[in-house]
């Protein structure tokens, strides 16, 4: 079944047509060539390809596209201010060494972001690694990403996002 | 020189911008215009003759493009996968080598085994295709029991390998190990099962190929380590498309740990495809796919004695291995249990005697071969989990045995009794200095206060020695090996003064772009933002090796030196002709030649510039240009050493172990860029703690189905699993290479597992467990504490 | 995943109407599990009816007694919902600990609960709490509802609206999840109210179950001693690589003291 879909993704307005199964990672990478979000496994357990839907954290390899129509999504893509300027969060990965093969990196970004949001801007080491418990890395051991995201903590909270 | 970017300068990730901003370029996310997508149909039976293939419905099928079967293959006459390590069996005959075909035939030899390939115009029509290939299958019993391989009436994997027995192999003098022990005041016995794993890099495995008509011209993407070494085994042995009319490109790679080095059958059946079907294609991995047939690895079944003195002394070893292959050989296979393994014996200590046997057996399982440290890990489990044993049984101090048999520093260049000759390190410190950030000292008074919680904590030590850097040609060559493990780099400038350094190393990971743009920018003085390293394409880079073996810097990074070399000689050269001087006066300092004693300079972009607008240059003596190749060979492998430290506290009364503390301290000799040394380790340490721990391949034993086939049942390691590590170094510098490094990327994963299993054992010791298989999974300690319990009890 | 027609209801009678009037027509909540099964190609639905527009569905209400929560509340917002935390804190808990954050933001407590995954944790408070499951056709009781392995009391078109959970005096819930899935492998809720006591246990056989020795005991006395000599057969106890049926019969016993503890607190 094809049906249309519409939903803005990083501020743009996107719309295309889809078949039903057609997951919103695939509408990402496959339709709108946004190859950002990852995907590393088929049973919704690695993380890489987390995203924003509507201010939310989601899996984009568990949702149809079409579930995500009228939706605002945002994307690692879609993160940094502008060109020569990142995120705070994407920042503290960098300073921190807390990627390395960056397969897993958009959805750990992803997932980090809307941890920090949720708990205020206030984490400790042991909220951080509960609350990566949806994302898999294979490289860092973790260490270093839970020091980028109790870096990006309180720059987050400074630069107001 | 030395700057905030230079040699030893925790300087941040060049590639990082790319990947934190959704723009790095995987195989996956390549644009091909007009692609058709493969889907693979695989057996689901471990063992079972192929009657019949119908592909008629399947051909029917919407959007299909194309179907091949191996009778294709055949037809069309390419070749089999190969092994590229001979190991000659304790006879002196080469190891059973049974056909590998890149798609079964008649016969499928394990859950994953390749069977069709269907080519459609977009990926679910084709698997909706491979649903509609009817197989008539006539199952046969499977072997995946590898303790029972060698077993009379066992079922046969191949008619090429009687018994199953790929190879019995051996190092060492027997009578004399023998003679040793019947001496020895006290001897430790240990059976251990090295636990079968799944590399699971994040990026599951990939490929897409095109072919262009007009040229003959065959391009494959490939998630590969190694694309060169790729492109030779498809050219020279699979497909026989020449060399020089494929080209293999490798860009970003989402982590390796080495099952990425060997040549799949899905990507050369891809590579195979694209002139056939006159369309690009690409396929990608399911994790589910990932599972059934990325190689996997370890996987041992071992009986090791250990020989001592009474006054605590080694005096001899002895080990007796068999070692799973899978269906078929890998790549380098045969290599991994025998000189990657067996030559590690001897791990930081004198003892004197050595003797190993190893037999390698194939089963209905997916092959194994090397997955991060190879045959190291598997041989610092021996040791190091024999000479805690040892220590546990005579009472000792687990530090103070080791310490008494370290290899002295001054005794460096050691010689093996198997093989290696250790070419640099000092032990005792190490273990010192994790002793000192572990708060060994401390130890007993937190054993008691988690006790008073109804905690059991336990302490263990692994001190790891690895040969890495691999390697020189020569020893390779000597030990069966079928190709150069040599290095190449060129430094090719522009002539604005801007550099690409092009290595045959692949950085999956390692953060390449970074580490050789320092060592560049550190002996040529050019900025940093204006060096590219460039990897990954066959078409772009001289020849290479790739990434595997902890080699990149020692090999890799050595070249690059060689070729900036070259550049300072060359340079040195225009510099004279420019300053009026003689190049024997000119000297290279911060960026810049000069003449001693005078205030005659010129840049090197100077010289860079001149040499490509040759209007003043001395054109009858050097040609113009400013590029230049090298080809770096080790003298020796390198030999990185430490010691880790873990500590836990296990709940008796579900099992539970948790990692309270992991201590590593390491000798990697001189460190380029210290924040991804530690990297390194982490990452490598999880992989280390996952073995002990959480990761184990399960096949059933009956119809050899992977049960451990998905994140929902492969337990890997996730971050609250863990404790923030803590890090600490020794350096003796490698004599032999330009840069005095060694290898980091492996160390984590070698040391991990006996340091954790020693603390596991050491927690339930005052419960009367004696001994817990890996990985020590709740279910599995809850078991070893009832049997404890059990056997106090009768 | 097989393609299948997608429908996205904006009210309760119009999807019952959807999915009466197909031939192999799925409902679909948060699509936690539905997905991920269609991925692997292990179901074949002609249709699928997305409750995700159903707005009258979600919600979380404190009606007398009762913690009333719409089926479409996802369990992130069952986690942090002040009301629940404040009249059934071990509820908000269980929520809390289900799956991964990504997963709590969509999946919800109707998905779960009409799927009957015998690894789930909300049938564990469902039945230990005695919760009623409302449905647009009428009102099941916790202790009938739970058929089975991935089966319930719902009948063909029936969708659950809302679960009300009643108040307990004191209530906690022990899980210990799978190594690799984190699923409950066994999942012990107890909940001590006016009328008794229940001991539910999720993960570990086919479906969700009570401890009646348990309940008794701890109807009599209230403490983690009460119980720490009564053992649950391991016999119909699931069985897999990670956990044998005595292994998980003794983490029954485990996580039933350690959540009468946690109760206690």
């Amino acid at each position: 079944m094809t049906i249309s879909v519409a939903m803005t993704v990083n501020g743009k307005s996107v719309s295309g047509k889809v078949e039903a199964r057609t997951l919103l990672v695939q509408f990402l990478r496959e339709h709108l060539g946004m190859t950002g979000t990852h995907v590393g496994c088929d049973t919704s357990q690695c993380g890489a390809c987390v995203v924003h839907v509507d201010g939310q954290s989601v899996k984009s390899c568990t949702m149809l596209a079409v579930q995500a129509e009228g939706a605002k999504v945002t994307t690692i893509e879609g993160l940094a201010p502008s060109a020569d300027k990142l995120h705070p969060m994407q920042e503290a990965f960098r300073d921190n060494h807390a990627l390395q093969c960056g397969f897993c990196t958009p959805g750990m970004v992803m997932s980090a972001i809307d941890m920090v949001k949720r708990h205020n801007y206030q984490l400790d080491e042991a909220t951080v690694r509960r609350e990566l418990e949806g994302n898999l890395c294979r490289c860092t051991g973790y260490h270093n990403i839970v020091k980028a995201i109790l870096a990006a903590a309180p720059a987050m909270k400074s630069a107001g996002v | 020189m030395t700057s905030a970017t230079g040699i030893g300068a925790r300087v941040v990730r060049t590639e990082d911008k790319r990947f934190l901003t959704g723009t790095g370029r995987y195989v996956d996310d390549l644009p091909l215009a007009r692609a058709t997508y493969a889907y693979f149909l695989r057996s689901p039976h471990a063992h079972a003759k192929i009657k019949s293939i119908d592909i008629s419905a399947a051909e029917k099928s919407p959007g299909v493009v194309n179907i091949f079967t191996g009778k294709d293959l055949v037809d069309a006459k390419v070749g089999g996968l190969i092994c590229g390590w001979v190991v000659k069996d304790k006879n002196g005959e080469p190891h059973k080598s049974p056909p590998h075909p890149v798609m079964a035939v008649d016969t499928v030899r394990y859950v994953g085994d390749t069977v069709a390939m269907v080519v459609a115009n977009s990926y679910d029509e084709a698997k909706d295709a491979a649903e509609a290939i009817r197989v008539d299958y006539e199952v046969l019993p499977a072997i995946v029991d590898l303790a029972k391989a060698f077993d009379k009436g066992a079922p046969q994997v191949h008619a090429e390998a009687p018994g199953n027995l790929i190879y019995d192999w051996e190092i060492g003098v027997k009578a004399d190990v023998d003679a040793a022990f019947a001496k020895a005041a006290h001897v430790t016995k240990m059976d251990i099962v090295n636990n079968r794993l799944i590399p699971n890099a994040m990026e599951p495995r990939a490929a897409a190929a095109e072919y262009d008509k007009g040229t003959g011209n065959y391009t494959l993407w490939s998630t590969s380590q190694n694309p060169h070494v790729l492109r030779l085994i498809l050219s020279a042995f699979v497909l026989g498309i020449p060399e020089h009319k494929l080209r293999v490109i490798a860009p970003d790679v989402g982590g390796g740990f080495g099952s990425k080095i060997f040549c799949y059958a899905d990507e050369t059946m891809v590579c195979w495809a694209a002139s056939r079907v006159g369309r690009p294609i690409k396929w990608t991995a399911e994790r589910t796919e990932s599972f059934q047939t990325d190689c996997h690895g370890r996987d041992h079944v071992t009986h090791a004695e250990l020989a001592l003195d009474k006054d605590g002394k080694f005096l001899a070893l002895k080990v007796e291995t068999i070692a799973n292959m899978g269906a078929y050989l890998s790549t380098f296979s045969t290599a991994v249990p025998t000189y990657l393994y067996a030559t590690l014996l001897a791990g930081q200590y004198t003892t004197p005697l050595i003797y190993a046997n190893v037999k390698a057996a194939v089963t209905h399982t997916a092959p194994v071969d090397a997955y991060r440290g190879a045959g190291r890990p598997e041989a610092t489990f021996v040791i190091e989990t024999i000479v805690s044993k040892a220590a546990a049984e005579l009472k000792m101090d687990p530090a103070e045995l080791r310490r008494k048999n370290f290899i002295p520093a001054e005794a460096f260049p050691y010689q093996t009794p198997v093989a290696l000759q250790y070419d640099s390190g000092n032990y005792p410190p190490i273990i010192d200095e994790a002793m000192r950030i572990a708060d060994y000292a401390g130890f007993e008074a937190r054993r008691a206060e988690a006790k008073s919680r109804g905690k059991l904590r336990g302490i263990g030590f692994s001190s790891y020695i690895e040969a890495c850097g691999l390697a020189p040609s020569q020893v390779i060559g000597q030990l069966g090996g079928g190709v150069g493990q040599w290095e190449s780099a060129q430094i090719k400038f522009n002539p604005t003064g801007n550099v690409q350094v092009i290595t045959g190393s692949h950085s999956h990971g390692q953060g390449h772009e970074t580490t050789f743009a320092q060592l560049v920018h550190d002996r040529l003085g050019v900025p940093m933002d204006q060096i590219e390293v460039v990897h990954g394409d066959t078409s772009t880079t001289t020849f290479g090796m790739g990434t595997y073996g902890s080699r990149s810097l020692a090999v890799g990074g050595s070249a690059i030196m060689k070729a900036t070399d070259k550049i300072i000689a060359k340079g040195k050269k225009i510099a004279a002709h420019l300053m009026e001087a003689d190049v024997a006066d000119v000297v290279f300092e911060n960026g810049t030649f000069k003449v001693a004693g005078t205030d005659k300079a010129v840049p090197l972009a100077q010289a860079v510039f001149a040499a490509y607008v040759p209007h003043n240059y001395p054109l009858a003596e050097i040609e113009p240009g400013m590029d230049e190749n090298a080809f770096y060979d080790p003298a020796n492998f390198v030999y990185p050493a430490g010691t880790q430290i873990c500590e836990v506290e296990i709940d008796p009364e579900t099992g539970i172990v948790e990692v309270i503390a992991h201590t590593a301290v390491d000798d990697f000799g001189n460190i380029i860029n210290p924040m991804i040394v530690e990297g390194q380790v982490h990452g490598g340490i999880v992989q280390g703690v996952g073995q002990a721990l959480f990761e184990g391949a399960v096949y059933d034993k009956n119809t050899g189905q992977l049960l451990s086939g998905s994140f929902m049942d492969y337990t890997m390691p996730r971050a609250d699993n863990f404790p923030s590590f803590k890090l600490g170094y020794k350096v003796t510098p490698c004599p032999h290479n330009p840069l005095g490094v060694k290898g980091c990327g492996e160390a984590g994963a070698i040391a991990a597992p006996a340091a954790v299993m020693n603390a596991v054992h050491n927690a339930l010791a005052p419960i009367g467990v004696k001994h817990v298989e890996m990985p020590a999974t709740p279910l599995n300690v809850w078991q070893s504490i009832q049997g404890a319990q059990r056997a106090a009890a009768e | 995943m097989y393609d299948f027609a997608y429908h996205r209801p904006k009210s309760v009678a119009d999807a019952v109407a959807l999915l009466k009037g197909k031939e192999e027509a799925r409902p679909m909540s948060g699509g936690m599990t539905l997905i991920p099964t269609l991925k692997q190609r292990l179901a074949k639905p002609s249709d699928v009816v997305d409750l995700g527009g159903v707005k009258e569905l979600a919600g979380i209400k404190v009606e007398g007694g009762n913690v009333v929560i719409g089926a479409m509340t996802k369990h992130g917002d069952v986690a942090t919902s002040a009301d629940v935390k404040a009249h059934i804190p071990a509820l908000a808990d269980l929520a809390g600990h289900i799956g991964d954050p990504q997963v709590r933001n969509r999946g919800t407590i109707g998905g779960s609960v009409a799927n009957a995954d015998p690894a789930a944790d909300y049938p564990a408070a469902v039945v230990a709490l005695n919760a009623t499951v409302t449905t647009n056709t009428g009102k099941h009781a916790a202790d009938g509802f739970f058929k089975g392995l991935f089966e319930t009391a719902l009948g063909e078109g029936e969708i659950i609206t809302s679960i009300s959970f009643p108040k307990p005096e004191k209530a906690a819930y022990m899980k210990f999840p799978n190594p690799a899935s984190r699923y409950a492998m066994v999942g012990v809720f107890v909940a001590k109210t006016a009328s008794g006591v229940r001991v539910a246990v999720t993960g570990a056989g086919p479906s969700v179950f009570r401890v009646k020795a348990m309940e008794e005991a701890l109807s009599k006395n209230f403490s983690s001693d009460a119980i720490k000599d009564i053992k649950v057969p391991a016999t119909d106890l699931n069985s897999d690589i990670h956990g044998s049926a005595e292994y998980r019969a003794h983490l029954v016993g485990v996580m039933a003291r350690r959540a009468v503890d946690k109760a206690n607190k």
